[in-house]
C-alpha cells in the first residue's frame, strides 16, 4: 500500500475541484448537486485529514515534507511548492475541515431562499475558502502559507460583498480586503526579511536545521529576528483582527451568517495565531515582540470586549466577541503558552461557530432582524437553537467544565506566572465576556417577544441541516476541553500539550517557564470561576426581563456603543489625509506642475507645434505613403549594399 | 548566412511584408481578417521558436547578419537571445488577442490602420532582435512612427493634443538617445570596413570612462524611461491610453513600454555597468516614489482608462527600480514580470473597451451594477483585477514578490516604500471593480451587452496565462536566467 503522505494534496485539491465544478456548472447545477458536491468534497477531506491524523499521532512520527514542485526557484532562492505535515498543520486541518464540513451542511439549508446561480456562486466561494485555508497551513513555507494567506482574505471579500447589490456591503468587503492588506504588507516585509537574512523561507530549514538559520541563532538580542517578528505579527494583526487592524472583522458581519461562523469566527481569523505558532522559535528568541504581542492581544481583548457590552446587533456583538477572544489568543502567544493559545484556536471554533450559527438560526426565524432588542421570548419557539445556544454561552464565558473554561484558564494561568498584572487585566476580559454573553442570551431568549405580530407568527425551529450541526458543535463545546485537562486536577490529562509537545519543544527548552505552584493554580481556577459565575448570573438576571426603552445611551455607555470611535479617527488621521495628498498630486503637481512644464516646452517650439499640427490634419494617405516608401528604400539600399 | 531563414529575419519580416499588403486590401472584413491571420503566423513562428532556444545549440536558428551601411560599420543584425525569446513572444502572442478582442470594431480607412499595427509589430520586432545599435535606433522609431498616426487619426476627441504631447516627450527623448549612441559609436574599436562600429558587442566594449558613462547614461535612461515611463517623464501617458483606439492602447501599454525596460537592460546596463553605482540610487528613489505616487493619483481617478494607465505607470515603476537593485532576483522578477504585465494590461483594457463599447461611458460614477448584466465579464475582470494587484497564484505575484524581494535586497526602506504600493493598489482596483461591476444598475449599465466570442475565447487565455504563470512560473525563470547571469556579469557580479 501506498504511504497516506502521498495523498496529502488531496486534501485542498478536492475543495478546489468543488470550487470549479460549483462555479463553472452554476447556470445548469441544481441546489441539491451543488450542495451535496460542495459539502461533500469537504467531507471527503476531513475524513483523509482524520486519517492522517491518526498517523500524526503515533508516537513514532516524523514530520512529513512533501515537495511538489519549483514555485520560484531563482538564483540563490529556492522556494518549493511544498506541504508540511506535523502535530501542528494536522490538528489545524482537522478544525478547518471538520467545522468548516458542518458549515456547509447548515449552509444548505440556510442559503436556500437564493437564486440558483448565486446558491452556487456562494458554495464555490466557500470551497474556495477552505482550499486556501487548507494551502495556509499546510505550506512548507511562509510563501506557500502567504499563498493561502492572501488566498483567505479574497474568498473573505468576495463573501462579504457576496450581496453586492448593495454598496454597504461592498465597502465592508473593501475595508476587509485593505485592511488585511496593511497586515499582508508587514508579512511581506517579514518574507523579504527571512530571505536577505537566511535565504530561506522554509520551516524546516530556518527552524530545524542546525546551521546559519534561526534554530542556530541563540543569540537573543538579534537584530534581525526582533524585525522580523514584529512584522510578521503586522501580518497577524491583520488576519487576526488585532488593534489597530480589527475594525474590518465588525463590518465583516455584511456577510451570510455561516460565513461569519466559518471565516470570522473559525478559522480564517486564527490564521495569525497559527502563523506565530508555526514561527515559535523565533517569537522566543524576540522576547520584546513577544512582551508587543501579549500587551496588544489582552489591549484587543479587554477593549473589543468593553464595545461588545453595548452592541444590540447579534452579530455584531459576537464579532467583537471573536476580536477579543483572538486577543487572549494572542495573548497566550506572548506570555509563551503557545499550547495554551492552540487549544484555545480550538476550543474556540467549536462554541463560535456554534454561537454564530445559532445567531444564524434565530436571524433566520427573525425574518432577517437581527436587532437583540426586537427579540426576546425565543427559548420557547427554537428549543434546540436556544439550547446549543445556551451551551456556546458556557462554553465562552469559561464556566467548568466545558471546553472554554479549560483552554481560557491554561491562558490566565500562563499569564499570571508571566505578570499577575495582564492574569487581573484578562479576568477582566473574561468577566466582560460573561457578562455580554449573557446580555445577549437573555435579551434574545428570554422574556417576552417585542417583535412585531407577524415576526412573531413566523417563529419557528430551524430544519435539521440547521440544528443538526448545532448540536454537534455544541457536543463539541461541552466535551472539547477534555483533551487538555491541566495537571491539578488529571495527572497527564492534557493530551493536547502531549500531542503538540514536539512542534513547541525548542521553545519550551528556551522559555524555562515559571511552574505555578499547585496551590497558586486552585486559587486562580477557583477565584476565576466563582467571579465569572457571579457576573453570568447578574446580567442574566439584569436582562431576563428586558423592556424595550428607547433611552440613548449616554456619556461613557454612548462611546462603547460608537465603537469609542476608532472608525472616526481612522477617518480623520489617515484616510483623509491620504485622500486629500492624492488630489494634491493629481490637482497640483500632475496637471499645473509637470504637465505645466511640458506644455511650456510645447509652447517655446510654438512654430513647430503648428507645423506639425498642420501635418497631421487630413493628409493622412500621404503620409502612410511616405512612410511606406521609407521603408522601401531602406529595403534597396540594403539589397544595394548586399 | 545559411541556407534556411532564422527565426528573427521571420518575426521581423512577417509584419513587414503583410503590413505593406495590408494598405492594399481596402475591404473592411478581409483586411481585419488579413491582419489576424498575420498575426498568428507570426505567433506560429514564435511558438516554434521557443524549441530552439539554446542559443549553443542552435545558434544559426536564432542570428543572422547582413551587410547594410557597410561603410559606417552598421551592420543588419539580428539575434534572438533568451530575453529576446520572451519579449518576441510577447509581442506574437499580444496582437491575435488585440486583433480578435476587437474584432467587432471598425475602423475608417480600414486599410490603413490594420497596415499600420502590422508595421509597428514589426518594429517592435525589429527592436527586440536588433544586435546593432543603429539598427536598435532604426526599429524602436519605426514602431513609434505607425502609433503616431494611429492615435492622432483614429483616437478620440482630444487625440491631436495628446498625441502632440506623446510625440514631443518621445522623439525629443530619442533624439537624445542618438546623441548618445553617436558618442558611443565614436568610442568603439575599428571594424573589418570602418574606423568605428555600430555592433552590440563593440558597445559594450566601449569602455568608456567613468564621467562619460553617466554623462550618456543619462541621455539613454532618459529615452526610456520616457517609454516605460517613470516618474516624471510620464504625464504623456495617460492622456495617450484615453484618446488612443483601443487596439493601440493596448499596443502601447501591453508592448511598449516593454521597449523601455526591455532597452534598459539590453542597452544600459552592459555599456555603463559603472555608472550604475552612482546612479542608482537617483534611479530607484525616482521609481519607488512615482509608483507611490501614480498610485495615489490612481485613487481618486474617476476615469476607468486614466485609472489603468496611472497603475500601469505604479507598476512599471517596481519594474525599474528592480532593474537598478542590481541582483539575481530582481532583474529574474523583472523578466517575468514584462511577460506577465503585458498580458495582464491587455486583458484590463480589453475589458475596458468592451464597457466603452457597449455602455458609452467609462466615468466610474456613471458606471456600476455591470454584475447583474454581465456576470461573465465581472468573473474575467476580477480576475485580471486580482493579476493587478499581485494576488498568488496570479502571474503578477510572482514578478513582484521576486522584484520586492531584490529591491528589498538591495535596500530595506526602498523596499518597504516600495512595498506600500500593494495597499494602495488593492484600494484602487477594489475601489475600480466596485465601482463598476457592483453595486445597484443604473440607465448606462441596463445593457443587454454581449461578450463575443471572440472576446469569450481572448480573456480566457489570458485567464490561464495569468493562472498557469501564477502556479507554474518555472519556465520563465530558466528561459531568462541565462540573460541575468549575464547581465550581472556585467555588473562583475
Amino acid at each position: 500500500m501506498r504511504n497516506i503522505f502521498d495523498f496529502i494534496y488531496l486534501i485542498p485539491l478536492l475543495p478546489l475541484v468543488g470550487f470549479l465544478i460549483n462555479g463553472l456548472g452554476r447556470k445548469s447545477l441544481s441546489k441539491s448537486v451543488v450542495g451535496i458536491i460542495g459539502s461533500g468534497v469537504i467531507l471527503i477531506s476531513f475524513i483523509l485529514s482524520f486519517i492522517i491524523f491518526l498517523q500524526v499521532k503515533q508516537d513514532n512520527f516524523i514530520p512529513q515534507i512533501i515537495s511538489y514542485f519549483d514555485f520560484i526557484n531563482t538564483g540563490k532562492l529556492k522556494i518549493p511548492f511544498a506541504f508540511q505535515i506535523d502535530q501542528l498543520s494536522s490538528l489545524f486541518l482537522l478544525i478547518i475541515t471538520g467545522v468548516g464540513f458542518l458549515i456547509h451542511v447548515y449552509s444548505t439549508s440556510y442559503m436556500h431562499e437564493e437564486e440558483n446561480k448565486d446558491y452556487a456562486r456562494y458554495f464555490a466561494y466557500l470551497n474556495l475558502f477552505v482550499f486556501s485555508m487548507l494551502i495556509l497551513v499546510l505550506g512548507a513555507n511562509y510563501v506557500i502559507m502567504f499563498i493561502g494567506w492572501e488566498g483567505v482574505g479574497l474568498c473573505s471579500y468576495l463573501l462579504i460583498g457576496y450581496w453586492f447589490k448593495n454598496n454597504n456591503y461592498n465597502d465592508a468587503a473593501k475595508k476587509a480586503f485593505i485592511m488585511n492588506r496593511i497586515g499582508d504588507f508587514g508579512f511581506l516585509l517579514g518574507i523579504f526579511w527571512l530571505i536577505n537574512a537566511f535565504g530561506s523561507v522554509s520551516y524546516h530549514e530556518l527552524f530545524n536545521s542546525t546551521d546559519g538559520t534561526i534554530a542556530a541563532i541563540k543569540v537573543l538580542n538579534n537584530g534581525n529576528l526582533v524585525w522580523i517578528s514584529l512584522l510578521l505579527f503586522i501580518g497577524a494583526m491583520g488576519k487576526s483582527a488585532q488593534i489597530p487592524l480589527y475594525t474590518w472583522l465588525p463590518d465583516a458581519m455584511a456577510g451570510p451568517t455561516p460565513v461569519s461562523a466559518l471565516i470570522h469566527a473559525a478559522t480564517m481569523v486564527t490564521a495569525g495565531i497559527y502563523m506565530i505558532a508555526r514561527s515559535n522559535l523565533l517569537y522566543t528568541l524576540a522576547p520584546s515582540t513577544m512582551t508587543l504581542v501579549a500587551i496588544i492581544g489582552l489591549a484587543t481583548a479587554i477593549f473589543a470586549a468593553s464595545i461588545a457590552l453595548k452592541q444590540n446587533d447579534i452579530k455584531k456583538v459576537l464579532a467583537y466577541s471573536t476580536v477579543s477572544q483572538l486577543g487572549y489568543m494572542f495573548l497566550g502567544l506572548g506570555v509563551g503558552a503557545y499550547t495554551g493559545a492552540v487549544f484555545h484556536v480550538m476550543t474556540h471554533a467549536f462554541f463560535k461557530a456554534l454561537l454564530f450559527l445559532g445567531a444564524g438560526s434565530v436571524i433566520h426565524a427573525m425574518g432577517g432582524e437581527q436587532d437583540i432588542r426586537k427579540m426576546g421570548g425565543l427559548s420557547k419557539h427554537m428549543r434546540i437553537t436556544y439550547l446549543t445556544f445556551f451551551i456556546g454561552c458556557i462554553a465562552i464565558a469559561g464556566i467548568p467544565p466545558l471546553s472554554g473554561f479549560f483552554s481560557k484558564d491554561e491562558i490566565l494561568a500562563a499569564a499570571y506566572a508571566h505578570n499577575p498584572v495582564f492574569y487581573i487585566v484578562g479576568l477582566g476580559g473574561a468577566l466582560m465576556t460573561a457578562f455580554y454573553m449573557f446580555r445577549l442570551l437573555a435579551m434574545t431568549f428570554m422574556g417576552a417577544f417585542r417583535g412585531t405580530h407577524d415576526q412573531e407568527h413566523h417563529l419557528h425551529e430551524s430544519p435539521s441541516a440547521i440544528t443538526i450541526p448545532l448540536i454537534i458543535l455544541a457536543f463539541l463545546s461541552i466535551v472539547g476541553g477534555l483533551i487538555g485537562i491541566p495537571e491539578i486536577f488529571v495527572h497527564d490529562g492534557h493530551k493536547l500539550e502531549q500531542f503538540l509537545n514536539p512542534v513547541f519543544a525548542q521553545s519550551n527548552v528556551l522559555l524555562a517557564k515559571g511552574e505555578l505552584s499547585h496551590q497558586t493554580e486552585y486559587i486562580l481556577t477557583i477565584v476565576s470561576t466563582l467571579l465569572i459565575l457571579g457576573v453570568s448570573f447578574w446580567a442574566w438576571k439584569k436582562y431576563k426581563n428586558y423592556k424595550e426603552e428607547n433611552l440613548p445611551e449616554t456619556g461613557f455607555g454612548k462611546v462603547l456603543q460608537d465603537k469609542w470611535y476608532v472608525d472616526e479617527l481612522y477617518d480623520t488621521i489617515i484616510v483623509k489625509p491620504l485622500k486629500s495628498l492624492s488630489l494634491f498630486f493629481n490637482n497640483v503637481i500632475e496637471k499645473m506642475g509637470i504637465d505645466g512644464l511640458v506644455n511650456g516646452v510645447g509652447k517655446s517650439v510654438n512654430y513647430g507645434s503648428r507645423q506639425a499640427r498642420l501635418l497631421q490634419n487630413g493628409q493622412v494617405g500621404f503620409y502612410i505613403l511616405m512612410m511606406v516608401i521609407g521603408i522601401l528604400v531602406l529595403f534597396i539600399i540594403q539589397l544595394i549594399a548586399k | 548566412m545559411g541556407n534556411f531563414i532564422t527565426f528573427p529575419e521571420l518575426l521581423l519580416w512577417i509584419p513587414v511584408i503583410t503590413g505593406i499588403i495590408a494598405f492594399m486590401i481596402r475591404d473592411q472584413k478581409s483586411v481585419k481578417a488579413f491582419a489576424l491571420i498575420s498575426s498568428l503566423l507570426t505567433l506560429t513562428v514564435s511558438i516554434i521558436s521557443l524549441f530552439y532556444i539554446d542559443n549553443v545549440k542552435y545558434l544559426l536558428y536564432n542570428n543572422v547578419s547582413y551587410i547594410w551601411l557597410e561603410f559606417i560599420g552598421s551592420n543588419f543584425a539580428l539575434g534572438l537571445d533568451a530575453m529576446g525569446h520572451l519579449l518576441t513572444f510577447l509581442t506574437a502572442v499580444s496582437f491575435p488577442l488585440i486583433f480578435a478582442a476587437t474584432y467587432k470594431n471598425n475602423y475608417k480607412q480600414p486599410n490603413a490602420f490594420y497596415g499600420l499595427m502590422l508595421l509597428s509589430q514589426a518594429g517592435m520586432m525589429g527592436v527586440f532582435v536588433a544586435m546593432d545599435a543603429l539598427v536598435f535606433y532604426f526599429f524602436w522609431e519605426l514602431a513609434l512612427i505607425p502609433v503616431y498616426f494611429l492615435s492622432s487619426i483614429w483616437g478620440g476627441e482630444r487625440r491631436i493634443q495628446a498625441t502632440f504631447k506623446f510625440f514631443i516627450y518621445t522623439f525629443v527623448s530619442s533624439l537624445l538617445m542618438l546623441v548618445g549612441i553617436i558618442y558611443i559609436y565614436l568610442h568603439t574599436a575599428a571594424g573589418p570596413t570602418s574606423e568605428h562600429t555600430f555592433s552590440i558587442r563593440a558597445f559594450y566594449n566601449s569602455g568608456l570612462n567613468l564621467k562619460d558613462q553617466i554623462f550618456i547614461f543619462w541621455l539613454f535612461f532618459i529615452a526610456f524611461a520616457v517609454k516605460m515611463p517613470v516618474f516624471p517623464f510620464h504625464t504623456w501617458q495617460p492622456d495617450t491610453y484615453e484618446q488612443s483606439p483601443a487596439p493601440v492602447t493596448m499596443v502601447l501599454s501591453g508592448i511598449m513600454v516593454k521597449m523601455g525596460v526591455f532597452a534598459l537592460i539590453r542597452w544600459v546596463i552592459p555599456i555603463f555597468p559603472d555608472a550604475f553605482f552612482h546612479v542608482n540610487n537617483i534611479v530607484i528613489g525616482l521609481a519607488v516614489f512615482g509608483m507611490l505616487y501614480a498610485s495615489c493619483i490612481a485613487m481618486v481617478q474617476n476615469d476607468l482608462k486614466r485609472l489603468v494607465a496611472y497603475s500601469s505607470i505604479a507598476h512599471i515603476g517596481l519594474m525599474c527600480a528592480a532593474i537598478f537593485s542590481m541582483n539575481h532576483i530582481a532583474l529574474q522578477g523583472v523578466m517575468i514580470q514584462m511577460f506577465n504585465h503585458g498580458i495582464n494590461i491587455i486583458g484590463l483594457w480589453i475589458v475596458v473597451d468592451i464597457i466603452e463599447t457597449h455602455t458609452g461611458v467609462r466615468k466610474l460614477s456613471e458606471l456600476g451594477g455591470l454584475a447583474l448584466h454581465t456576470p461573465l465579464l465581472a468573473i474575467f475582470f476580477v480576475i485580471i483585477a486580482l493579476a493587478n494587484i499581485a494576488l498568488p497564484l496570479t502571474n503578477a505575484f510572482i514578478g513582484e514578490f521576486s522584484m520586492f524581494t531584490g529591491l528589498f535586497e538591495y535596500n530595506k526602506w526602498f523596499g518597504a516604500f516600495a512595498c506600500l504600493s500593494i495597499i494602495l493598489s488593492a484600494v484602487y482596483t477594489l475601489n475600480m471593480v466596485q465601482k463598476v461591476f457592483y453595486g445597484a444598475d443604473n440607465i448606462n449599465t441596463k445593457v443587454v451587452s454581449l461578450v463575443t466570442l471572440n472576446q469569450k475565447i481572448v480573456l480566457s487565455v489570458i485567464v490561464i496565462f495569468i493562472f498557469v504563470l501564477g502556479v507554474y512560473p518555472k519556465p520563465v525563470f530558466d528561459l531568462t536566467n541565462e540573460t541575468v547571469n549575464l547581465m550581472l556579469g556585467r555588473f562583475g557580479k
